[in-house]
C-alpha cells in the first residue's frame, strides 16, 4: 500500500509528523507493507494533514487526520475523514494547475518524480532553442514578476541578456514576507526542482552561470530542500559545470535573510546578498545592468521563475491564452487568515473576488459575517462587498487603489479592528522600514501616533493622517513607505465610522 | 576549542566567498548563542570591512542577538491572517500564563514575536524551537514549553 503524508511546513504545524508515525507503527503491528511518501502539499491546508492512499490507481484524501484516526485506515470500510478521489474535490478540481501541476503529487526530492512529470523539459527545450528564442518564448507568454511589481519577465530577461559582463547573475527572491502569502514556501517545499529548472532557464537565456536563492531564515524547511534538491541536481549532472552534461555552467546557491521583511525588496535583497545592510538602493541603475556585485543582474521571485519551465515546454502562447487584459497566464492565489477553506489555488487572472471569498474560499472560517479582505500582504489595500465583482488582474486592483501583489488574500470577519489593523500596518512599517528615505522611516512612526490620537477622538487627527499619507505614498524610496498607506486609507474609506465614534463620543 | 578557534574556523570556512557576512554571522551566531561584539574585529579584519560597518549589519537584522536567548525560543506570529484568526488574543493569553511579555526571556524561555511564518491558512502560527505550530491555542503552545523545558 503506497500512502502520502505531506512534509510541507503547514501540514507538518498541523500535525503531518505526528500522523506519518502513526501510520508507520500502526501498518508495523498489523504486519502491512507499507510505503509512505512525503510528498508536497496539494495546498487544501484546512484539509491538513491530508493524507492520500492510492487504490485503483486513484489517490484518495484523507482529512484532517489525527493520529488517532489513523487505525482505521486499515480496517476497510467507510472512514470517516474520507474526502474521495483527491482531485474531484472541488477547490482542486477547480484550478488550472500550472506552476504547482506536480506539487503534491510527488516526493519533492525525488529525481526520478520529477523526470516522470514533465521534468527538466523545459530546460531541454531552452538548451535547443538557444537563449535568445527562450527570451523570446517567455516575452510571448505574458508573464509578468509574480512578486507583486508584475514587470515583464521577458523584458527584464532581454536587457540583461544585452548587456556585456564577465560575470552576470540570476537571483531568486524567496523573501517571501507578505503575511496571507505562503505560495512560494509551498513550491520550494513541494517541487524545489521546478525552481532550479527555472532559474536554470534563465541563466542560459541571459548568460549568468551563477544563481542565488536568497531564502527568509524564517523558512528552516524551506531551506533544507533547497540545500538537498541543489545537490541532488549537482550530482546528476543537471546542473553544475554544464547544464544537462552539453549546455553551458550554471551553479546555484541558497543564501539565507535575517528576518527583515523589507529585503523583499529588490535592491534590498542585492545589497543583504553582498553582505550588507538591506538598505533600498535609489533606481536607476537598474538592477538589470548593475545588480548584484556590480553586475547585470535577473532577480525575479520564486513564482516568475517556476512558470518558466511550463512556459517552455508548453509554449509562451499557450500560457497566454489563460488570464485576463494584460495580466496572462495563472496565478498562485493564496486564500488566508479567517477563510473556511484556505489554501493555495491556482487559477487563470480574471476570477472575481466574491467568487474567491465565497465560493472558493467558503466564507469565514469563524462563519461570522464577513467584513474585508486584505489583497497582497502588509501593503495592500483593505476590500469590502463592494469590490466582491472585482477581477483578479494587476490593472483592475490597481485602478481601485489597491494590488494584487503576491496575491495573498487574508479574510477578516466582522470582529475586525479596523483602527487596530491601520494602526497595526503602521507599526509594521516602523518596524522594518530600512530608514534610507524620510517619509517611510518618520512616516511610520508619526502614522502610529497619529492614529493614537484618532482613537483618543483628536478631530484633526485624520485629515493630518491624509496628509502624512499622501506624502509616504508620494515620497518614498520604495513600495514599504509608498504602500504602507494602502491598507490605512482603504480601511477608513470602507469603515468611516470606525475611525470617527471615538471623536463623536468625544464631541 | 577556544572561542577564537570557533571564530577562526568559521572565517577560514568562508574565505573567498562572495558577500560572506551574512553567512558567517549565522554561523557566529548558531555557535555562540549570538554576535559577540568581540567578534566584530575579527570579521571586520577577515572581509577587509571596518568594525563600524559589521557592527551596522549586525544592527540591521532582527535576526541577530547581541546576547544569547533563553534555550526554548517561542516565536509568535503578529501578522495580518494571524490576527484575523485570534491572534493578538492569543499572544495576550500566552503572556499572562508564562507570567512575561513578548521581547522577554524568563528562565529557559524567550519569547518573541515573528512577522510571518508563512502558514497564513491554519493560523494563529507559532514555533516552539524547531516545532512548527498551527492552528495554535495558548494551551498548546504552553503544553510544548511544558515539554521542551521539562
Amino acid at each position: 500500500m503506497k500512502i502520502w503524508v505531506p512534509c510541507d511546513a503547514a501540514a507538518v504545524a498541523c500535525g503531518a509528523d505526528e500522523v506519518a508515525a502513526a501510520l508507520a507503527s500502526a501498518a508495523g503491528l498489523r504486519g502491512e507493507e507499507v510505503e509512505i511518501v512525503r510528498n508536497g502539499t496539494r495546498g487544501m491546508i484546512w484539509l491538513e494533514p491530508l493524507v492520500e492512499i492510492e487504490r485503483d490507481g486513484v489517490r484518495h484524501g484523507f482529512g484532517p487526520m489525527e493520529p488517532e484516526d489513523v487505525p482505521a485506515l486499515f480496517e476497510g470500510g467507510d472512514h470517516p475523514k474520507a474526502l474521495g478521489p483527491i482531485e474531484e474535490i472541488p477547490f482542486f478540481a477547480k484550478q488550472t494547475r500550472l506552476t504547482f501541476a506536480r506539487c503534491g503529487r510527488t516526493d519533492p526530492l525525488s529525481l526520478a518524480d520529477y523526470e516522470a512529470d514533465e521534468g527538466w523539459q523545459g530546460l531541454k527545450r531552452a538548451l535547443e532553442l538557444g537563449g535568445a528564442q527562450t527570451i523570446e518564448e517567455v516575452t510571448t507568454s505574458g508573464l509578468r514578476g509574480r512578486g507583486g511589481a508584475g514587470f515583464p519577465t521577458g523584458i527584464k530577461w532581454k536587457t540583461v541578456a544585452g548587456a556585456e559582463a564577465p560575470q552576470k547573475y540570476i537571483v531568486c527572491n524567496a523573501d517571501e514576507g507578505d503575511s496571507g502569502s505562503f505560495a512560494d514556501r509551498m513550491l520550494m517545499e513541494g517541487d524545489p526542482y521546478c525552481l532550479i529548472e527555472g532559474m536554470a532557464i534563465a541563466g542560459l537565456a541571459v548568460g549568468a552561470t551563477k544563481g542565488f536563492i536568497y531564502v527568509r531564515s524564517e523558512y528552516p524547511h524551506a531551506i533544507r530542500t533547497l540545500n538537498a534538491a541543489i545537490k541532488a541536481a549537482r550530482a546528476a549532472g543537471i546542473i553544475g559545470d554544464s547544464l544537462m552534461g552539453q549546455g553551458p555552467a550554471f551553479d546555484l546557491e541558497v543564501r539565507v535573510g535575517a528576518g527583515a521583511y523589507i529585503c523583499g525588496e529588490e535592491t534590498s535583497l542585492l545589497n543583504s546578498l553582498e553582505g550588507k545592510r538591506g538598505m533600498v538602493r535609489a533606481k536607476p541603475p537598474l538592477p538589470a545592468l548593475e545588480g548584484a556585485f556590480g553586475k547585470p543582474t535577473v532577480v525575479n521571485n520564486v513564482l516568475s521563475l517556476a512558470a518558466v519551465p511550463w512556459i517552455l515546454v508548453h509554449g509562451g502562447a499557450a500560457y497566454a491564452e489563460f488570464g485576463l487584459g494584460r495580466s496572462r497566464g495563472t496565478i498562485p492565489i493564496q486564500i488566508a487568515g479567517n477563510v473556511k477553506h484556505g489554501g493555495l489555488f491556482e487559477t487563470g487572472f480574471g476570477m472575481s473576488l466574491g467568487t474567491l471569498v465565497n465560493e472558493i474560499g467558503g466564507g469565514t472560517a469563524s462563519g461570522r459575517p464577513f467584513k474585508a479582505v486584505q489583497v497582497g500582504g502588509p501593503l495592500g489595500a483593505y476590500h469590502g462587498p463592494d469590490d466582491f465583482d472585482l477581477p483578479v488582474c494587476y490593472e483592475a486592483f490597481a485602478d481601485q487603489g489597491g494590488l494584487v501583489g503576491h496575491a495573498g488574500f487574508v479574510v477578516h470577519d466582522d470582529s475586525a479592528d479596523m483602527l487596530a489593523l491601520a494602526r497595526y500596518a503602521m507599526e509594521f512599517c516602523a518596524i522594518e522600514s530600512c530608514g534610507k528615505c524620510t517619509p517611510c522611516r518618520i512616516g511610520a512612526v508619526r502614522g502610529i501616533e497619529t492614529l493614537d490620537r484618532v482613537a483618543a477622538g483628536d478631530p484633526a487627527a485624520i485629515e493630518l493622517l491624509h496628509e502624512l499619507c499622501e506624502v509616504m505614498e508620494k515620497g518614498s524610496l520604495c513600495a514599504m513607505g509608498g504602500f504602507t498607506p494602502y491598507p490605512v486609507r482603504s480601511a477608513i474609506r470602507l469603515f468611516p465610522q470606525e475611525f470617527s465614534l471615538s471623536q463623536e463620543a468625544a464631541e | 576549542m577556544t572561542e577564537d578557534d570557533r571564530l577562526a574556523a568559521i572565517l577560514a570556512d568562508h574565505a573567498g566567498r562572495e558577500g560572506a557576512l551574512l553567512p558567517i554571522l549565522h554561523d557566529v551566531q548558531a555557535a555562540y548563542g549570538c554576535v559577540p561584539a568581540d567578534c566584530y574585529q575579527p570579521i571586520a579584519d577577515a572581509l577587509r570591512l571596518s568594525r563600524a560597518e559589521v557592527a551596522g549589519v549586525v544592527s540591521f537584522y532582527h535576526d541577530f542577538r547581541d546576547a544569547p536567548a533563553g534555550k526554548h525560543v517561542v516565536k509568535l506570529c503578529r501578522a495580518e491572517a494571524c490576527q484575523s484568526m485570534g491572534g493578538t488574543e492569543m499572544i495576550a493569553r500566552l503572556e499572562r500564563a508564562l507570567g512575561m511579555k513578548v521581547g522577554e526571556t524568563k528562565g529557559d524561555v524567550t519569547l518573541e514575536a515573528v512577522y510571518c511564518l508563512g502558514l497564513c491558512a491554519c493560523a494563529p502560527a507559532a514555533m516552539v524551537g524547531d516545532q512548527l505550530v498551527g492552528r495554535a491555542t495558548p494551551e498548546r503552545i504552553e503544553a510544548l514549553v511544558a515539554e521542551v523545558s521539562a
